[in-house]
């Protein structure tokens, strides 16, 4: 967020303390313009120091505003195609063990270029979304025939998760970003809650490191057509619901295509629970699992 | 969890086990047979409760032979007192309390009581109710259990009462999910089910579920 100086009420977050609240502050720069010695009334709404919420003491003490994650997403999948770029996730937002909230939509259109999904806190993902708008409205004003495309997306974001990080408050989030880069090749790229960040073929975020990537690696080749790239992630997906207990067997697959992003309607993936072992798995071992 | 019905007992239960967020386990059985008419289901550590489950198991069905001739045919499975099994699971249970992390529910049909349905929570008390729920998924479902609990029910309603209870706890509980397992004892035997996720009632903003071909 390019920073702008505005006065505003100190509740609704970090700006500018108006001059008069904090003598010490003023007292800096009091007669000390470039202008000249100024009075106090023109110092009103000029000058001022950046502050966080709860002012001085805050400043001292490391700022604690997300340290434990509370409304989370589980794992988002990311995989190149020849088309274009695919980002799957579940519709779920668990409250610790609680499976909350079940049609939370976790991907989102950023522009016709890119798309976004999470994974981690629900409310820093709904904080970064509001970023990405006013780079989406600046790019709208600006209107000079670009937008901002997927990999400046991914940079401007490693930038923003790294200094949170640096300064003890991360935004509780790992990103998925899909589409395109400036050269019009499909980009795929993570970003992850300390600032961590690359891109490949095929990234994935959260428990589905472990899970989907393996999967991904095992059946990735350039140049997959739609449909071996839908069903490459729906086996992806099928692995994540079964191991992960977070997830829920409601997914959304978005596209990202050089027409743009479309998100899909949430659909289930078939699973398969009448193994014979599963009747009566305890057989030969009565009082095991 | 369990319920005492008109003519003996169901026991039910999900089937995941989990380390983490990780489903080490997504089809195993909570429900362990003690002896041939009384039935355990576990909750809470997996190894505090198979192992209390074998030592409860061998202490009950030594008791019982060494009272009666219960066991003398081989083809004949062992019967304990319902009762008697609780008691024994309350005694390891409390006293190894500081050591056990296992909330147990001790279920079945004897003929001298008839259907029982026995909670040993963490701690080792022992209470006898008409029906009790157990485990991390237990707290999603107090209330609808509360509300719809009905005493002397038929086989079939106790059945589906159990099955609609552990699909509304799997709704919410991300500890639990996968099949659920049902155990119906009465005085002619026990009677094992497993209910895939496509046969489950369906809960709000879920999606129906699909087989894999």
């Amino acid at each position: 967020m390019i920073p702008r100086r505005t006065a505003h009420e100190r509740v609704i977050g970090p700006g500018v303390v108006p001059h008069g609240v904090d003598p010490e502050h003023d007292a800096l720069y009091r007669g000390r313009t470039a202008r000249g010695t100024v009075t106090d009334e023109v110092l009103r709404g000029v000058r001022g120091r950046p502050f966080t919420i709860d002012g001085k003491a805050r400043e001292k003490a490391p700022a604690t505003r997300t340290q434990t994650p509370y409304v989370t997403g589980t794992s988002a999948l990311g995989l190149k195609y020849a088309g274009g770029v695919l980002l799957a996730t579940d519709t779920l937002a668990c409250y610790g063990s609680t499976k909350r909230y079940k049609s939370v939509e976790r991907v989102k259109r950023v522009n016709d270029k890119c798309a976004i999904a999470f994974t981690g806190e629900l409310s820093d993902f709904a904080y970064v979304c509001d970023l990405l708008e006013e780079l989406t409205t600046e790019d709208f004003c600006e209107d000079d025939g670009t937008t901002r495309d997927a990999e400046e997306i991914y940079q401007y974001l490693t930038r923003v998760m790294y200094n949170r990080r640096s300064k003890f408050d991360p935004l509780w989030n790992s990103f998925v970003v899909a589409g395109y880069d400036a050269k019009g090749e499909a980009f795929c790229g993570t970003v992850g809650m300390i600032g961590t960040h690359y891109a490949d073929d095929h990234v994935a975020a959260g428990f589905g490191n472990h899970i989907a990537r393996p999967i991904f690696r095992e059946f990735y080749k350039p140049d997959l057509t739609e449909e071996e790239a839908v069903e490459i992630m729906k086996s992806a997906l099928y692995a994540c619901v079964m191991r992960d207990k977070q997830m829920m067997n409601k997914f959304q697959i978005a596209k990202v295509t050089k027409e743009g992003v479309s998100i899909g309607e949430p659909f289930a993936v078939p699973t398969e629970w009448g193994y014979e072992k599963f009747y009566n798995p305890t057989k030969f071992s009565p009082g095991g699992w | 969890m369990a319920v005492k019905y008109a003519d003996g007992v169901v026991l039910g239960a999900d089937s995941r086990t989990s380390t983490g967020t990780y489903v080490a386990n997504r089809a195993s059985d909570k429900i362990t047979p003690i002896c041939e008419n009384v039935w355990m289901c576990r909750s809470g550590s997996a190894a505090d409760t198979q192992n209390v489950a074998a030592y409860v198991s061998r202490l009950a069905q030594e008791h019982a032979v060494s009272v009666s001739s219960a066991g003398a045919d081989a083809d004949e499975g062992i019967k304990c007192d319902v009762k008697l099994v609780a008691n024994i699971t309350q005694k390891i249970a409390y006293q190894n309390k500081d050591r056990l992390q296992a909330g147990m529910i001790i279920a079945g049909y004897d003929r001298k009581l008839g259907p029982q349905v026995y909670g040993i929570p963490l701690g080792g008390a022992m209470m006898e109710n008409p029906f009790t729920v157990g485990g991390s998924g237990s707290a999603y479902i107090y209330g609808w259990c509360d509300d719809t609990f009905r005493e002397n029910m038929s086989k079939e309603e106790a059945q589906a009462w159990v099955k609609r209870a552990i699909s509304l706890a799997i709704a919410r509980d991300a500890s639990s999910g996968g099949v659920i397992r049902l155990v119906t004892i009465d005085a002619t035997g026990v009677s094992r089910q497993m209910i895939q996720p496509i046969e489950q009632p369906l809960c709000d903003e879920e999606l129906p579920a699909v087989k894999r071909s």
